[in-house]
């Protein structure tokens, strides 16, 4: 009886915790809703309620309106990242194939090189690469976007993973019924490493998407721009920052990853399990 | 014997579909990574002038100027701080939610979804919305200043001694969430009957949290630690739209990331000398990482 009474206190305990560190977390992104809603005058008033009767969707309709520029950042933003996601997913696993299933001198050579470029951190990259892209005549195009990004060595290694355990029998059934090794690639294995393909999909549309290094370097026209760089010029107009705008242009960044989030959870949980097992 | 002749018909097809396939990869990471660390090098003994797009070897002069420019001394302290605060406690809250999500409790997969949020963010969105609830007239203000904490209203994001504390609660708060998952997942793992056995054996819950749950997570928290390390000695993101590419106030949000950005696209056009500095960067990432693994190694031992 004691015991059970010592329980539940202790659970109550975990429960605060927990609900309080969402309280933390939740907190800056009510305010981002909550701002989104109201005038400008109000949320630099001081308020600390997150309702008031003045909210409406004059912010919205400000940033979606004629003169802005954001619904074509929106656009270039989704072009960038769904174009990047499928280059990506077409380069990434045919080398994960490529080293999981073909047998070719030199292979274990490759592989180990690319876990040496792995290590080598982003920063060290951001001065050769711009100058790279600029010899290349690929500044201020979606291109300087896309290629330098197109593949990804931790994916391919996830692709790799996964052939290597993927069933021989299946490619081999394959060959006999008469595909040749492209058929078996694009047509067998490919469709049956659906769930693999769309965790890294998740991933990898999330990193443009996101992405900001890269925009700012490469981008110079603002009709060019990403939603990751045009939020930042809402925020550094002249006469000070127009909070209730940004707020509202950062709502509607934030919303088609959270609605992918919501509907692709368990491939997020699958991939960092994944990373995790190195 | 030639090559032609040792490998039948069947085998040399195969070797040219596996070429073909890894082929992009190879093009893809071979300019944009190996070709740009020896590029990298190459500029660090050079003085770049990219309007001219004039290269001019001047030896190890990038290399000397590192002990004598006072900015890049700031940049290092303030990055070096950053990590020190930010990965201990990171890690520490990471582990310490994840072991509580972990035990016996409802709503898990709501609270996990929840925590989750920050990791989709942007960094870009991110930091606008911390600019915005610490602003001299935000959230934040008004909630301090309503409780009786602050007298008059702080302008955290223009003050040199909050500036860079206000991105420090920024990137805790936002790569907790990764961390934590990443421990969950450990966690899953560990057999279940261990703790049973434990609990049988008599030990209370934080007994079995030290001899057992966090001696089984060991492995996973160097590799926390050591991504940690690796990302916050390369923050860049935050520092430059917080300061909007300056650095500022007062450099006191000025990292290394964002002094090779200032050095290498400002007005300086000292391009060789942030390549000498982004250089610096990687040796001090790799030794740390290096150090962190060997310190995990030497203590699995016992």
């Amino acid at each position: 009886m004691k015991k059970k009474k010592k329980l539940k206190a202790s659970k109550m305990f975990l429960y605060a915790v927990l609900i309080i560190f969402a309280l933390m977390t939740l907190y800056p992104f009510l305010w981002m809703v909550s701002a989104s809603f109201k005038p400008l005058r109000e949320i630099v008033g001081g308020q600390i309620s997150l309702f008031s009767k003045n909210m409406s969707l004059d912010n919205y309709k400000y940033i979606f309106g004629r003169s802005s520029l954001f619904p074509r950042w929106f656009l270039n933003s989704f072009m960038v990242s769904l174009i990047g996601t499928a280059v990506n997913l077409i380069i990434n696993s045919m080398a994960g194939y490529s080293l999981a299933r073909l047998n070719y001198p030199g292979r274990d050579k490759i592989y180990y090189g690319l876990i040496a470029l792995m290590m080598v951190p982003g920063q060290v990259l951001l001065i050769p690469n711009y100058l790279i892209v600029q010899k290349l005549h690929m500044l201020n195009h979606f291109s300087s976007l896309i290629i330098p990004a197109a593949a990804n060595i931790g994916h391919i290694f996830m692709m790799r993973q996964f052939f290597i355990n993927f069933p021989r029998d299946i490619e081999e059934a394959a060959s006999i019924d008469g595909l040749g090794r492209y058929g078996v690639f694009f047509r067998v294995c490919i469709p049956l490493a659906r769930p693999v393909i769309a965790t890294q999909a998740v991933f990898i549309f999330m990193g443009f998407w996101n992405e900001f290094t890269k925009p700012m370097l490469y981008i110079k026209t603002e009709t060019k721009y990403t939603l990751t760089l045009g939020l930042q010029t809402f925020s550094s107009r002249d006469a000070g920052t127009m909070w209730n705008q940004v707020m509202a242009a950062t709502c509607i960044t934030v919303l088609p990853i959270i609605i992918i989030y919501l509907i692709f959870n368990k491939f997020f949980l699958v991939s960092v399990r994944m990373d995790g097992e190195k | 014997m030639t090559k032609r002749q040792k490998y039948s018909k069947r085998a040399r097809r195969e070797h040219r579909q596996g070429y073909l396939f890894i082929t992009p990869a190879i093009i893809i990471t071979g300019i944009f990574i190996a070709l740009s660390v020896f590029f990298i090098i190459y500029l660090s003994f050079h003085k770049v002038n990219l309007f001219k797009d004039e290269y001019n070897f001047i030896g190890i002069k990038n290399y000397k100027r590192l002990f004598t420019d006072e900015t890049t001394r700031v940049a290092f302290k303030n990055t070096i701080m950053f990590s020190l605060v930010v990965v201990p406690v990171q890690t520490f809250l990471a582990l310490i939610i994840a072991s509580v999500l972990n035990s016996n409790i409802k709503g898990k997969t709501m609270f996990r979804t929840i925590y989750f949020l920050p990791t989709l963010t942007s960094s870009s969105a991110l930091t606008l919305i911390f600019m915005f609830i610490f602003n001299v007239n935000g959230p934040v203000n008004a909630l301090l200043l309503k409780m009786g904490i602050l007298q008059s209203g702080v302008n955290f994001l223009s003050n040199p001694s909050f500036a860079l504390k206000v991105i420090m609660a920024m990137n805790i708060w936002s790569t907790i969430p990764y961390y934590m998952t990443l421990y969950i997942a450990n966690l899953q793992d560990l057999p279940t009957n261990l703790y049973e056995a434990a609990s049988i054996d008599g030990a209370g819950p934080i007994r079995i949290f030290f001899s057992i749950i966090l001696p089984y997570l060991k492995p996973m928290t160097t590799y926390v630690l050591l991504t940690g390390i690796i990302g916050t000695l390369q923050m860049f993101d935050q520092a430059y739209i917080f300061s909007n590419g300056s650095g500022g106030p007062a450099n006191s949000t000025l990292t290394v990331s964002l002094l090779i950005y200032r050095y290498a696209f400002g007005t300086q056009n000292a391009m060789g000398f942030a390549a000498t500095l982004a250089i610096v960067l990687a040796i001090l990432i790799f030794t740390v990482s290096m150090l962190a693994q060997k310190a995990n190694k030497a203590e699995s031992l016992y």
